[in-house]
């Protein structure tokens, strides 16, 4: 039996559980946890320059991996700067775990320095929290928030840890819990064959069907099974912001993303099909434009773990709950052994009208002699990395382009805050990535408004030597706001031209990085190619953008699938 | 439609403030909640009263199932029940007023349980349309205080909500 500190507790946890990294800021309620850290070598810390990072960093390698990201901070301002970065993974259903530090529980409630109620901050944006009420109970609560994060929905958990819990001169028994069981939490482990039936015959007698995949393929791991069915069946596949990389790109029957900015044949496909068959995706309201307007035509198969995802927008016909990896594994082997075939004739009309309206729009641009189109940016981009880089992202018009143009045929690869949508995520979520796959490309497309809002980590990848790419696609103003602006507000830029922006080469040559400029477009290749080449280098590329190019395609808002913006001045 | 859902949710601190944190934040409606642990310490029972479609209350009831602590729940107002809510009323009654509440306190089966010279304090159980009743009846000039207790629900019959 061997005796331990609460904070020894903690640190001899995190090395049972197989721990590598964690991110994190000391401060004076998690000084305990930081010495028990500084007195061993298993688990390494990462020291951030704002809490934020922390999350995302821990959000950026269990996007990559799959496992779940683990974050130390202090009570107070430490753990309410990682609100941002939780609700992030949570909108993403994201496994990490947050560890927090609290005053000691006497001082709970009075209002002490540092204080914040972090249960009853974060509980809007959890999976669950956890606060621990004796020393004792720290490695079952561990175990269980590890176990509840990355079961089921994956999703962010917090634990909440008073000071005193830590004190090291009060020691208890450790053992590592290796299995938990909680009797209120018990997450489906397969779907329910009857409605697999169901939905693969109804995929068999299909005349116009689309798969509609999301980020719960990645998650639940099952991208090989999607592929296999497709291409068993020949269907087209559609996939979500979220769900890029769980199809490969560059096949013939990938139509692209889909939504308010989607190819204009993924929305016309899901406008006219007879049948869609939702995997792992929820029907969100930059999927779906109105909801009354959804697919008039088509009957819906939606497969999800999470119950309450299911006809939460939009009706279903047949729903599955289960794992996606099981479900589709099941419904290969019912495909297989029917004797019914999809529609050939049916299938072969569905495609040639698939292939006109691809041929008609297939997500162009007009490209420019004068300017870089960011289009341009980003396709040479995929160009010099040969489609195998570790892309994250920021969000705004340089997201969506990275999104249309980066073609992914790996999952994994795409990572971005599809859901909450954060400026900032891209960069520490890269330095997450780089940290855990060292000899692999990693690069974040950002703009010049969103890298503004992390830079600071400019100083961690310098002190843990991080050579990430950071490539910015600079317009000199919030793109997609000026978007909306130009569309909506009859060009009044309220507030997204950016003013001052500082000398980025300079600035991330303070840093000890190195910085590069392209403002024209026969640089732009070879300077990619440069940046690549500086292998143990973090390189910051500044390329000098058209500021007026728009994302389109772009739905209208209010209107079905099918109606969309493909220019500044055609629709559909 | 009015619906009356009944939880079972571990006996821990913040599971409470899970569920009602869950209404507001989802934009649904408490009216009436009522909540004690059982017989089993580590358990508590929630009877929660809430208003909605179908859909809506398919998605409350879902959405309460993906809390951890949440460990079972029904729909009462699915099956035949029975509901009761208890309502302590404090009375104006002097004079010839005095005999008159008496009688309605009677006519409704409620105990009067506290009296002054000038004052009752009435106690009675049922569901929420008789308690609503019993107010309206005897008019809103000789009431001082109304204290109710919310829903509690219970299945008719051999149905049991337990572990």
């Amino acid at each position: 039996m061997e005796l331990l500190s609460g904070a020894d507790m903690i640190a001899r946890f995190l090395q049972d559980e197989g721990i590598e990294y964690i991110y994190g800021y000391p401060g004076g309620s998690v000084l305990h946890i930081y010495d028990a850290l500084f007195r061993q070598d298993k688990v390494k810390h990462i020291l951030v320059r704002h809490e934020q990072a922390a999350t995302h960093m821990a959000d950026g390698y269990a996007r990559a991996t799959g496992k779940a990201g683990t974050v130390l901070v202090t009570s107070g301002p430490g753990a309410t700067n990682t609100i941002t970065g939780i609700a992030t993974a949570f909108t993403d259903s994201i496994p990490m775990v947050v560890l927090c530090g609290q005053v000691p529980s006497t001082l709970v409630g009075e209002d002490a320095f540092q204080e914040t109620d972090m249960m009853g901050v974060s509980r809007p944006v959890v999976k669950h929290n956890l606060t621990v009420r004796h020393p004792s109970e720290i490695p079952e609560i561990l175990k269980k928030a590890y176990y509840i994060a990355q079961t089921g929905r994956p999703g962010p958990v917090v634990v909440d840890i008073p000071k005193d819990m830590t004190t090291p001169n009060e020691r208890y028994e450790y053992v590592y819990p290796k299995k938990v069981k909680l009797r209120s939490y018990n997450p489906v482990v397969r779907g329910h064959s009857g409605q697999i039936k169901k939905a693969v015959d109804m995929l068999l007698a299909a005349k116009r069907p689309v798969l509609y995949a999301g980020g719960g393929v990645i998650l639940g791991k099952a991208s090989d099974k999607l592929k296999e069915i497709a291409q068993l069946l020949n269907y087209p596949v559609t996939n979500t912001l979220m769900g890029l990389g769980s199809y490969p790109a560059t096949d013939r029957q990938h139509l692209g993303m889909l939504g308010m900015h989607g190819s204009y044949e993924a929305n016309m496909a899901m406008h006219h099909a007879d049948l869609i068959v939702s995997i792992g995706a929820r029907f969100d309201d930059r999927v779906t434009n109105a909801i009354d307007k959804f697919c008039p035509g088509a009957r819906i198969v939606h497969i999800d773990i999470d119950p309450a995802s299911i006809s939460k927008t939009v009706e279903v016909d047949v729903p599955i709950v289960g794992p996606v990896d099981s479900v589709l594994k099941e419904m290969l082997a019912l495909i297989k052994e029917s004797k019914q075939s999809p529609d050939e004739d049916a299938l072969a009309s569905w495609w040639k009208t698939i292939d006109g309206w691809k041929a008609f729009h297939g997500g162009r641009f007009e490209p420019s002699k004068d300017s870089i189109k960011p289009q341009q940016a980003i396709e040479a981009l995929y160009k010099v990395t040969k489609g195998n880089a570790f892309v994250t992202s920021d969000v705004g018009q340089h997201q969506m382009f990275a999104a249309q143009y980066y073609k992914f045929d790996k999952p994994n690869r795409w990572i971005n805050s599809g859901g909450l949508g954060t400026m900032g995520f891209g960069f520490p979520a890269a330095m997450g990535i780089k940290l855990n796959f060292p000899d692999e490309d990693v690069v974040c497309v950002t703009g010049e408004g969103s890298i503004q809002m992390n830079i600071q980590e400019l100083s961690t990848c310098k002190q843990y030597d991080l050579p990430v790419k950071v490539l910015i696609l600079n317009n000199q103003s919030l793109g997609m706001v000026k978007q909306w602006q130009d569309m909506n507000y009859e060009s009044r830029h309220a507030q997204s031209y950016m003013e001052s922006l500082p000398d980025f080469t300079k600035l991330v040559e303070a840093y000890g990085h190195e910085g590069l400029t392209v403002e024209k477009l026969e640089d732009l290749e070879p300077t990619l190619e440069k940046a690549f080449a500086m292998k143990d280098k973090l390189v910051f590329i500044n390329v000098l953008v058209d500021p007026h190019e728009h994302v389109y395609p772009m739905q209208i808002a209010r209107g079905s699938m099918k109606d969309m913006w493909l220019s500044k001045t055609e629709r559909t | 439609m009015r619906r009356i859902i009944s939880v079972l949710l571990e006996n821990e601190p913040g599971a409470l403030s899970r569920v009602v944190g869950l209404f507001s934040q989802r934009n649904y409606n408490i009216e009436t909640l009522t909540v004690a642990a059982t017989e089993d310490p580590t358990l508590s029972r929630m009877t929660v009263t809430t208003r909605g479609s179908d859909k809506v209350i398919e998605q409350i009831t879902k959405q309460l199932n993906k809390l951890i602590e949440v460990v079972k729940l029904v729909d009462l107002t699915e099956g035949a029940h029975i509901e009761r809510e208890l309502m302590l009323i404090k009375l104006k009654a002097s004079g010839s007023q005095r005999a008159e509440i008496k009688r309605t306190v009677d006519i409704f089966r409620g105990q009067i349980v506290d009296v002054t010279s000038s004052i009752y304090t009435v106690q009675l159980a049922g569901n929420s349309d008789k308690l609503d009743a019993f107010i309206q009846t005897i008019g809103a000039s000789c009431i001082l205080e109304v204290v109710r207790s919310g829903v509690s629900g219970i299945a008719r019959g051999e149905k049991v909500l337990s572990l």
